[in-house]
This record gives structure tokens, C-alpha cells and sequence, in this order.
């Protein structure tokens, strides 16, 4: 009898519903057993937390999307003219907005009085994917490297308080309705939320500001910055086609600082350690281009001098196996 | 407004933040060792039930264990002092184990005294924390439940052992609870994590426990019987 029970998820309760006769009570689910009681509370519970998480990462997804698609915009940027690099800048620029406003906005809502390092998995891959596409812009715009505080400042939102002592969960809806999230939490504010949106509560008197915001870890930031240098090498490459020897030196040169910063962490992360990896074929790459161009630039009509660097036509084999290993996210 | 600060001051502010981090995860990682220490000892003192003798004075060995969970208060304070606030989940990995241990060792004790579920608000009680994350350090509900799940593998080792002691209804009772934890895990939504396959396991205990039912029933050693018998 007891034994005779399959693997299948149900299978306890059979075993259960032939079980001794004496012990009937057992296989019957007291609803009003305290046990069954506060089992249906931790369902709800965990319901409520996998939602968001949900939630979460499909919000991420759509941020990995959106940014991969920055990105490839501003590759197009190599070999064009100033009007056109304009034009692609000013277009990237209102698809970054679009990010921060449309889905980090939903994200910030979502994590708004809960601890930001709960759900970091669930948006941490939009998140590096965002950091790289804003810092790729950033670089297109005066070659200099984005930091952590202004990527953080962007993802600040503010939103206004309802003025009456209605709670704080009732809020979201009015900015956002279709969040679901809000039908269920119905927690009590963070305190120290409460306490900012009193203050200027009693400040303007008319509505109050309250700000929330997607954290942006250290972490998230430099790993997103290790994937820009995947970037500024595809750049670089491609910047040959133009000529362009000053703007490759210049790339290599960011290359290398990026890298002699990533060095110096030391092995502290097993995503950083990866990243190095990727980032010291990368820098290799870009190296070897500069290196060809500074001694063969004067000989290899331009056109061709292109192929050359992209391992097309020389040296195939050494710069295809790099090729296959270029940081192509996943 | 936006300081535009230099590639290298970046990379610089990067690394004095590896640097605390890793301080502050040194700090915490030696606190949780304390913590395991004790929760160790308290679970060997716990053992003796399974002893036949021990069965049978439960309550002296649940007190003796009791008595340790001073030095867990005390070192679960330090820890918490430790943690910068509103980062519980950051370092939560940390203590994860820990805290599962000491759902179990709270719950084991609880039901040996009161043969009842803990609630978390006991748990959150007698380790002096807190019960929801808005009031600060707490016990993670999927936590909670993996510690619960430790104890009701426990308690299947201790029905055997309670038929080896010549204590005949303790198994029947223990087959009751365990059939109601297991019902009441029955009623979450899980998801394919670690929880998931712990509860995978409980069908086991489940299992069991209600062999050893079985072999008590059919040679007429149920607690029942006895009594018709003595009646008789």
C-alpha cells in the first residue's frame, strides 16, 4: 500500500486517500485547521511576491529590447557625416527617454517600499543592457565616460502624494492603472516615505512630491560599462571604413583605460572576471587594427584597408576565431 | 549639478566600494559563524529525543535547549547591527542557511511542547526579530518554509525512533501533523527554486511516517487497541 506510490506531484494525497481507516481525519483538509489557515496566508504571500517578480523581469525584457535597439542605432553612426551623426544622436537620445519614462517609470512603481535588493535579479539584465546603451550614447555625444550618480539621478521619478490620508497604496493607480500589483499590496508605506511625502505634504499644501527610484548598483553599472567596450570595439572597426585614424587611437585609448581600471579590481567577481576576459580580446583586437593601420595605412588603398583590419582577406584565421568570440550579447 | 568626473575617478569610486563591500561581507560572515555555532549546539542537544530514554523527557531537553537561545538573541543583534538598513536582501545569501536552521530547531521545539505549527510569530519572538521586512530584519517567508520542511523530516526520524522507545501513539500523532503540513504546502503556488524540490521531499517524510502507521496498525500495537484490550 504505502509503497506503492509513483513520482507524480499528486501522489502523496493517493497514498493519503488509501491510507489506514482509523486515521481518516487525516486525508480530509480542515479548512478551519490553524495550520491549512496560515498556509492560505504564506500562499498569498509568495502569490503576491511572484507576481511582481514576473512583472518585473517581462519589464526588463522590454529595457534589454529597447536598448539593444539604442544601440544598434548608434553603430550607424560610424563613417556618416556631422548631420547624420546628429540626426542619429537626437533619435537616440528620445528612445532613451522613452526608456526611463515608459518602462523604468513601471519598474520604479513596482519596487516602490520594497527592498530594491530583492528583486535586483529580476531587472538586472535590462539594467547592464540600459547602462551600456547610455554610456555608448554618452561617448557618441564627448567621448567621456557616463558615471554611476547620473545614471542613478535619471531613474529618479518623482510623483505626487495624495493629499488626503488616503494610504500610499491607492496612489500608483491613479498614475498607472493598468499596474496590477497595486490590487494586491496594500502594505503600509515604508516610514520613511511617509515621513518625506508629510514634509512637503506640509510644505506646498496642495500636493506633495514623493520620489521613487530603480536602484542602479555599482555592480549593475561597471558590468554594463565592461559591455561597452564590446561596442567601442565594433566602433572602432568599423570606423576604419572612414579612415579615421585619430577617432580608432582615440577608441583604443578608452579601450585601454577601461581595461587597466578592470585589472586593477582584481578578482573580487565571477562576472567581472568573465567580463575581462571578453574585454582583453576586444582590446587585442582594436590593438592589432592600430597597429596595422599605423604600418600598413600608407600602403592599402582605403577600401580595402577595411577588410584588412576586420580579418577578411589577412591573418583570417587569428581575427575570425576573435570574431566568434566578440561579446555578442546574449 | 552633473559633476562630469574623469574616467579614473569613476573607476576609483568603483573600487572603494569593492573594497567596503567586501569589509562588510568579512564582518557579517564572521557573525553568522557564531550564530551556526550555536544553532549547532542547540540541535545537538535536541538529539537526545531520538535517545529511547529521552523520548520520554522531552520538556527537560527542550528547556536545556531554550536556555541557548540567549546567545542567539545576543549574536542575531550584533549581526543585525552590522547590516546597513533597508539591505537586507543584499546579503541575504549570507544568512539564509542560518535562518532556516533556527526556523527548524524554534519549530522542533515548539511542536515537541505543544505538538502545534509555529507561526512566525513566535519564530519572530523568540529570536527577538521581526515578523514583516517594513519593520526590519526578518525571516524570509520561502525561509520560514524551507525550515519547516527541515522539521518535518525530522519528525519522521523521530517516529521511528518513538516505536523503538515503546512510545506507540506519539507516531500516530506525528503522521496527523506531517499530513497537515503536507496538506498545507499542497496549497502553494511554488515555483521550479530550491523550495520547490525541498517540498519534493516531503512526500517522503509523509511516507514514512505512514509505514511506520502501517506496521503499528497490523500487529495491533495502535494506542486504540491497547486501550480495548486493558478495557477487556
Amino acid at each position: 500500500m504505502p509503497g506503492n506510490r509513483n513520482r507524480s506531484g499528486k501522489a502523496p494525497k493517493d497514498g493519503q486517500t488509501h491510507g489506514e481507516d482509523s486515521n481518516t481525519d487525516i486525508n480530509l483538509v480542515d479548512e478551519s485547521s490553524p495550520i491549512i489557515q496560515a498556509f492560505k496566508q504564506y500562499q498569498n504571500e509568495l502569490d503576491t511576491k511572484h507576481d511582481k517578480h514576473e512583472r518585473l523581469v517581462k519589464l526588463s525584457r522590454d529595457v534589454t529590447l529597447e536598448s539593444k535597439r539604442v544601440i544598434f542605432l548608434l553603430q550607424r553612426i560610424a563613417g556618416g557625416t556631422d548631420e547624420n551623426k546628429n540626426n542619429v544622436l537626437k533619435e537616440a537620445d528620445t528612445k532613451l527617454q522613452a526608456i526611463q519614462d515608459d518602462h523604468f517609470r513601471k519598474i520604479a512603481l513596482e519596487l516602490d517600499g520594497e527592498d530594491p535588493y530583492q528583486f535586483l535579479k529580476a531587472y538586472t539584465a535590462g539594467m547592464q543592457e540600459y547602462i551600456e546603451a547610455v554610456t555608448f550614447f554618452q561617448y557618441h555625444k564627448d567621448q567621456s565616460l557616463t558615471n554611476h550618480l547620473t545614471i542613478q539621478r535619471q531613474l529618479q521619478f518623482t510623483q505626487n502624494c495624495p493629499t488626503d490620508e488616503t494610504s500610499n497604496s491607492t496612489l500608483p493607480n491613479v498614475e498607472n492603472p493598468k499596474l496590477p500589483k497595486l490590487d494586491i499590496q496594500d502594505q503600509p508605506v515604508k516610514p520613511l516615505d511617509s515621513a518625506s511625502c508629510e514634509s512637503s505634504y506640509h510644505d506646498s499644501q496642495i500636493s506633495a512630491i514623493k520620489t521613487i527610484e530603480v536602484l542602479v548598483t555599482p555592480l549593475d553599472y561597471i558590468l554594463g560599462v565592461a559591455d561597452l567596450t564590446g561596442e567601442i570595439m565594433r566602433l572602432a572597426i568599423n570606423s576604419v571604413k572612414t579612415g579615421n585614424a585619430n577617432f580608432l587611437f582615440q577608441l583604443c585609448d578608452f579601450m585601454r583605460e577601461i581595461h587597466n581600471a578592470f585589472i586593477s579590481f582584481g578578482n573580487i567577481h565571477r562576472e567581472i572576471r568573465r567580463k575581462l576576459n571578453v574585454l582583453q580580446q576586444s582590446l587585442k583586437k582594436v590593438e592589432t587594427a592600430c597597429y596595422t593601420l599605423q604600418i600598413r595605412g600608407s600602403e592599402i588603398p582605403k577600401h580595402m584597408l577595411a577588410d584588412v583590419l576586420s580579418g577578411k582577406t589577412m591573418d583570417g584565421p587569428v581575427y575570425r576565431d576573435f570574431d566568434q568570440d566578440e561579446p555578442q550579447d546574449q | 549639478m552633473s559633476q562630469i568626473s574623469t574616467t579614473s575617478d569613476i573607476f576609483t569610486d568603483f573600487r572603494q566600494f569593492l573594497n567596503a563591500d567586501q569589509e562588510l561581507r568579512e564582518d557579517i560572515r564572521v557573525k553568522v559563524r557564531d550564530l551556526e555555532q550555536t544553532a549547532r549546539d542547540i540541535l545537538t542537544i535536541l538529539q537526545a529525543v531520538h535517545q529511547p530514554e529521552g523520548i520520554k523527557e522531552c520538556s527537560a531537553i527542550c528547556e536545556k535547549a531554550k536556555s541557548k537561545f540567549d546567545i542567539i538573541r545576543t549574536q542575531l543583534t550584533a549581526l543585525i547591527a552590522v547590516i546597513p538598513q533597508g539591505q537586507y536582501y543584499r546579503f541575504h545569501d549570507h544568512w539564509r542557511f542560518l535562518l532556516q536552521r533556527l526556523v527548524f530547531l524554534v519549530a522542533f521545539i515548539e511542536y515537541l511542547e505543544t505538538e502545534t505549527l509555529v507561526t512566525r510569530e513566535s519564530i519572530s519572538e523568540v529570536l527577538a526579530i521581526h515578523v514583516v521586512r517594513d519593520d526590519g530584519f526578518h525571516i524570509d517567508l520561502e525561509d520560514f518554509l524551507m525550515g519547516l520542511l527541515q522539521m518535518s523530516s525530522e519528525l519522521s526520524r523521530l517516529a521511528i525512533n518513538a516505536v523503538t522507545a515503546e512510545d506507540f501513539s506519539r507516531p500516530m500523532r506525528i503522521a496527523k501533523f506531517v499530513g497537515e503540513l503536507d496538506s498545507g504546502f499542497r496549497l502553494l503556488n511554488l515555483k521550479n527554486d530550491s523550495l520547490r524540490k525541498r517540498f519534493d521531499a516531503l512526500k517522503y517524510d509523509v511516507k514514512k511516517i505512514e509505514e511506520v502507521v502501517y506496521d503499528l496498525t497490523i500487529r495491533g500495537l495502535k494506542p486504540k487497541t491497547e486501550v480495548k484490550e486493558t478495557k477487556e
